[in-house]
């Protein structure tokens, strides 16, 4: 551009906008990020009234972590959830997308249906589980109603059954984010040359094959980012079964997540634990982001 | 059936109809919760034991006086939750604009890593830096102050990559060169020029900013600990962890229709705007 020689004596500006953010990422991110991996290496924790540490113990904390076991039964556990809750979500979502933004089926009230698909997204999730977890408590509203149909003769004891309360937090998180994902797809969809779908049509292909043919390739970058996105949400998963479960993660530990483990650590000040996971988790999250990253990347240099 | 038509798979309209029952299944799914949840919160104790009905009943303001008057202090509560997110809001959008406006308007050496930066950390979740935020603040002297779940989020890439998306679509360079020849500072073109210009992107971003604070659970429980100082969702997470069958169950409905309507009523109202936020704002790039 031709401003350019002008413009360098502004150019302290940008800096100094910048400012605000640096500061407070440095110190409200970046330290306790260093502070963190730091406390990783250190034994530190109390047993009764007895403070252990803060010793320098080097890898030990990351080897008590995996040998423990327990770390890899909540990865899994955590790991369940989302593919339950993931599955069910995008089939939905595909077939959402492709009934809204068919010409041809000329829906009604489509915003209608996507405001109350999106309104549980905002819903808090520590409510939204206080909520499931009355509803379906033994004697509560949902066994008794289907008491009342006649589907069933004693309460269903839904939280105390491994895959009735993994299912109940897929539900919730299925319900919460099937609508953010239907939005995203159809946004992935706008700026796609419509001209393909005309030029199918008028070579006569049915919608399935439209669909498979020419939707499904056109969407995959948005459905990896999708994907990769919601797989980074799933390793955070923690309001709503700490909240169901009250942090115990119950039954059997069955729906202890990652992050659940992570705020035990933390309440029990177990500061060397919590410092260890707190890197895997780290470098797991940063694995995917730099995923992310990389697959809308090329587009956002574009801008 | 009219074969003509039927040569593309499904006639459209069994499709049609199929789509519309789909849609109305899922959506019942969507509010049911909330029916239920506002119909039990309008019943007396002796009533919810009695077993599940769709009419609601008329211990609505009962069930509230018990909850005002009980041991949850949750005028508190609301009156943290309100102060956190509100003050987040405000300060995300704006210190979010300015970030993004720093590396929309300028040309700095810097920039070609500041900006492949800012979008590298946005998916860092938060959770995985708690254990030295938590340690920070309190060697900061801040444990039982909202402060520290207001200031960070000044520093929000998601917000900021949003805003600077909108402004790479709607804020013309030649409008600052314009400013800047009128004789308008640097600090000046922004509060005055930029600020009003994106407001539509801010909006939206204040909603939803308002919107996750008000939701978040994790980093408040770990630094709030005195009762006066608790947010709402602490204070949901205490309903949970207190024997509950001894509770008034019309209560606990009372208290969760409580912490989740104001951001239902929000959303009502604003329903349009905010969908459309979204649509706008996340992949497209």
């Amino acid at each position: 551009m031709k401003k350019n020689a002008k413009a360098v004596r502004y150019n302290k500006w940008g800096y100094i906008f910048l400012i605000p953010f640096m500061v407070v990422f440095v110190v409200f991110q970046l330290i306790p990020l260093v502070t963190t991996i730091y406390n990783g290496f250190f034994e530190n924790y109390m047993t009764g009234l007895l403070q252990v540490g803060p010793n320098f113990v080097g890898l030990e904390n990351y080897k008590k972590l995996f040998e423990g076991g327990d770390v890899w039964i909540y990865a899994k556990n955590t790991m369940i959830m989302w593919i339950m809750c993931f599955i069910p979500q995008i089939f939905l979502s595909l077939l959402l997308r492709a009934w809204f933004s068919d010409v041809q089926l000329k829906l009604r009230g489509s915003r209608f249906f996507k405001t109350v698909m999106y309104l549980p997204n905002l819903i808090m999730a520590s409510a939204f589980a206080m909520l499931f977890f009355t509803l379906f408590s033994d004697n509560g509203p949902i066994n008794s109603m289907l008491m009342q149909i006649g589907f069933i003769d004693t309460p269903y004891k839904f939280l105390s059954n491994a895959g009735s309360a993994r299912g109940l937090i897929a539900l919730m998180n299925c319900l919460m984010w099937f609508g953010n994902t239907t939005i995203l797809l159809m946004a992935g969809m706008m700026g796609i040359d419509t001209s393909l779908f005309e030029a199918a049509e008028v070579d006569g292909a049915t919608s399935t094959q439209v669909f498979f043919k020419i939707t499904l390739p056109l969407l995959r970058p948005i459905l990896v980012y999708v994907m990769i996105t919601s797989l980074l949400g799933g390793l955070q998963l923690f309001d709503v079964p700490q909240i169901l479960t009250n942090g115990t993660g119950d039954p059997m530990r069955s729906t202890m997540t990652l992050i659940m483990f992570l705020n035990k650590h933390l309440y029990s000040k177990n500061y060397g634990m919590a410092g260890a996971l707190s890197v895997i988790l780290f470098i797991i999250s940063a694995i995917l982001s730099f995923l992310v990253f990389k697959v809308t990347g090329n587009d956002k240099r574009k801008g | 059936m009219e074969n003509q038509k039927k040569q593309k798979g499904m006639s459209i309209h069994a499709r049609r109809m199929i789509a519309y029952i789909v849609l109305i299944v899922v959506s019942f799914f969507c509010l049911f919760w909330f029916y239920v949840l506002f119909i039990n919160a309008t019943r007396s104790n002796g009533e919810l034991q009695k077993g599940f009905t769709l009419i609601p009943s008329s211990h609505l303001l009962t069930n509230w006086k018990n909850l005002v008057n009980g041991t949850l202090p949750i005028w508190f509560g609301m009156l943290n939750s309100i102060i956190v997110s509100s003050c987040s809001a405000v300060l995300c959008v704006y210190f979010s604009t300015m970030t993004a406006y720093a590396i929309h308007a300028y040309e700095f050496k810097l920039k070609k890593y500041i900006y492949p930066f800012i979008l590298m950390i946005m998916m860092i979740p938060t959770q995985v830096t708690a254990l030295g935020f938590v340690k920070l603040v309190s060697n900061m002297g801040l444990e039982d102050s909202l402060i520290p779940l207001i200031v960070p989020t000044i520093a929000s890439p998601v917000v900021f990559f949003y805003i600077k998306q909108y402004m790479e679509s709607s804020l013309p360079l030649s409008l600052i060169e314009a400013a800047r020849i009128d004789g308008a500072g640097e600090f000046h073109t922004f509060n005055a020029i930029v600020l009003p210009l994106m407001k539509p992107a801010i909006a939206v971003q204040a909603i939803f900013t308002f919107v996750s604070s008000w939701n978040n659970y994790f980093t408040p429980a770990l630094i709030l600990h005195d009762d006066k100082k608790k947010t709402l969702p602490i204070l949901i997470a205490q309903l949970r962890a207190a024997d509950w069958l001894k509770f008034d169950m019309g209560q606990v409905y009372v208290m969760i229709a409580f912490s989740i309507f104001p951001v239902i009523i929000v959303y009502l109202i604003l329903s349009k705007h905010i969908v459309q936020g979204v649509a706008l704002g996340s992949v497209k790039g």
